[in-house]
């Protein structure tokens, strides 16, 4: 069942639409991720959601409930801000308990769910300190505590990872999975990092100036793309200039300009693409396969090409291939065999390739 | 935060860290020394000077009779004893208390809000507004006060504790109203948003968040206000009547109009003493209560 049901919501600043006719359904108990770059409305989003802004057209419904006019105070939706907001005169304890002081909860009541927060979030001896005596790291923690402890129906993460450094980003994110797993309560994370959205999601929405550009799992997102901003968003990707040639439900066929046919997965709608038709085949740099020039493959997408540039960074070697008609491939070699990082050397000539059901055809 | 770097006590720190700490020195006294010298000479031997008229005798045209005259030490307790002696002084001492906490509590209250709409306004508008706080400034003090001679007076308030009170209310405001905007502008407006966002009312955010926050402002402008007033002399004399003498008219009569000047110093001294008191004890208050928190 939808916990969070967003229809038709547009919502204007002079003449600039931040948000565009946005309609999402977001599922009880999921970990849902708003991605895009900055100014692509995600925040104004969010802020609709929590009631500090209102939308121009269109309706939020929570529960099924409209949440029209009902301020952010009265909403069962808490906030965990990118800058933390953690109320500076007030211990780690006093912060977490704040919401369960507001909602006039008894103080056996507050004592206990402040031990079992506290506990969930790995603060129990640090609950007597005060925000500035805490690293970055914890002071999240106990923004997350904050905003999870009254158990809100949703809770709204607005970049929290930004201002961290990448191995604690790492760490955090895995504990913020399992947090949201271990409470159960509906996540709507923001951010414009496509790693993090990958990474924490169960469905994610890509978002670009204003509207959502697709919506879906963070595999399908990163596989099946929809368009070509979202094959660019999201990772690398490589883009080749393509013609229909023929769509069957067993494959599609297309022609590379000076390269020759290339084979790619049959569409989701074969029916919708005429022979003739103009657009991109994307595919992923890990899909390529590259081999010494000579070597055999079994492949049915095979070219030939050279290698024009390096790089190597440790656990893969990134490759970029010139085909034959002047367009670049990058190419991911993972490292795996011992004392073999860099095979190739600029200038070789090798040959590539790709499995006949790897890459995506994307309509320009 | 401010403290110059220093030197690291830690055993392990290279010798070159210490060798550093010596040419810290020099660079530390330098800068120091125009403060402590200015401190020295116009604060605490003036104290020093006080302290000793309080105990000399007054002079026979004025002044001070000097201390060794005729082979006899001229000190005594005599203006103690006169103090204490008396009930009258112990009065006004109380009253003058009772004036500047109520100047001091009239101005905060007015203060608050005015700076709180200040701070909250946008950054052009918010530079007007305080250009209009000390606007007042560019006219002189007295002239302003005999302002409120012609306004008092036809309503009938004019020689009362009221137009007392209200004189000191006008002029310390602003000494209220900055510190207190210095204060409030520097807040995080996210800290509010994420208190409504937690569940707090508009009432509940203010008590909760803005106003705990605004507790070092509050401070500072309690002292600007509250001190300033404890010495006026000038208003209790141009708006109150013969009752509303405060501690600041008895110190400038003893110097200027009985030319007793060691009950003179005497006064002062102990007005000195007893603000001192006042702030030790506003300081350990603020402590345990930070402690207890």
């Amino acid at each position: 069942m939808a916990i969070l049901e967003i229809r038709n919501v547009t919502r204007r600043f002079g003449d600039l639409k931040a948000v565009d006719d946005v309609s999402l359904s977001i599922e009880a108990g999921e970990f849902f991720t708003l991605l895009g770059p900055s100014g692509c409305g995600k925040t104004t989003l969010l802020r609709m959601i929590a009631g500090f802004d209102e939308p121009d057209a269109g309706a939020l419904f929570l529960d099924g409930r409209p949440l029209a006019g009902i301020p952010p105070e009265k909403r069962p939706v808490h906030t965990v801000f990118q800058s933390y907001a953690l109320f500076p005169h007030m211990s780690v304890a006093q912060n977490i308990a704040f919401p369960l002081r507001m909602a006039g909860r008894s103080e056996d009541e507050i004592r206990r769910r402040l031990g079992e927060t506290l506990e969930l979030v790995h603060l129990a001896d640090k609950a007597r300190h005060f925000p500035h005596e805490l690293s970055g790291g914890q002071k999240q923690r106990v923004a997350l505590a904050r905003g999870l402890i009254n158990r809100p129906r949703l809770l709204l993460l607005d970049e929290p990872l930004g201002a961290l450094d990448a191995k604690l980003r790492e760490q955090m994110e895995r504990e913020l999975i399992a947090l949201q797993r271990e409470v159960g309560v509906t996540f709507v994370f923001v951010t414009h990092s496509q790693q993090e959205a990958l990474a924490l999601s169960h469905h994610i929405a890509v978002m670009n100036a204003g509207h959502i550009e697709q919506a879906d799992t963070p595999e399908r997102i990163y596989s099946h793309p929809k368009n070509r901003f979202v094959a660019d968003f999201i990772g690398t990707i490589n883009l080749l200039p393509v013609e229909v040639r023929a769509a069957t439900p067993d494959g599609l066929d297309l022609l590379a300009g000076g390269l020759g046919k290339i084979v790619a997965p049959p569409p989701a709608d074969p029916a919708r693409l005429a022979a003739g038709e103009r657009g991109s085949f994307a595919l992923r740099p890990e899909q390529v396969r590259v081999v010494a020039h000579g070597e055999p493959q079994d492949l049915r997408n095979r070219f030939h090409g050279t290698v024009r540039d390096s790089l190597y960074l440790g656990d893969v070697t990134v490759y970029k291939v010139e085909l034959a008609n002047g367009v670049l491939l990058e190419a991911l070699l993972a490292n795996s065999t011992p004392g073999r990082a860099r095979v190739f050397a600029v200038g070789d000539a090798v040959g590539v390739g790709w499995r006949h059901d790897a890459g995506v055809y994307l309509r320009d | 935060m401010t403290e110059p770097a220093a030197p690291h006590p830690n055993a392990t720190a290279p010798a070159t860290a210490r060798r550093g700490a010596h040419g810290d020195g020099p660079t530390r006294w330098l800068v120091g020394l125009p403060p402590t010298l200015f401190l020295l000479a116009f604060f605490l031997a003036p104290a020093l000077l006080m302290l000793v008229a309080s105990f000399q005798q007054p002079g026979e045209f004025g002044g001070l009779a000097p201390i060794f005259s005729g082979g006899r030490v001229g000190l005594s307790l005599e203006t103690y004893r006169f103090f204490f002696g008396d009930w009258i002084y112990a009065e006004i001492f109380a009253r003058s208390f009772l004036v500047a906490a109520a100047s001091t509590l009239l101005c905060l209250i007015l203060a608050y809000p005015l700076a709180l709409t200040i701070a909250r306004s946008p950054q052009r508008r918010r530079d007007l507004l305080v250009l209009l706080v000390i606007l007042p400034f560019a006219s002189n003090f007295l002239i302003r006060v005999y302002a409120w001679i012609i306004l008092l007076g036809p309503a009938g308030l004019l020689y009362t504790p009221f137009a007392v009170i209200a004189g000191m209310v006008y002029v310390h405001l602003p000494f209220m109203i900055l510190p207190l905007y210095t204060n409030l502008e520097k807040h995080d407006p996210a800290l509010l948003e994420a208190a409504q966002d937690l569940g707090a009312g508009a009432w509940t955010r203010f008590w909760r968040i803005t106003f705990p926050l605004s507790l070092p402002g509050i401070w500072s402008g309690t002292a600007l206000v509250f001190i300033p007033v404890l010495g006026m002399f000038a208003i209790p004399e141009l708006l109150g009547g013969t009752g509303d003498l405060l501690i600041g008219n008895l110190i400038k009569e003893q110097f200027l109009d009985n030319r007793d000047w060691p009950l003179g110093s005497t006064l002062a001294l102990l007005l000195t003493l007893a603000v001192l008191a006042l702030a030790a004890l506003a300081a350990w208050a603020g402590r345990t209560r930070r402690r207890a928190a």
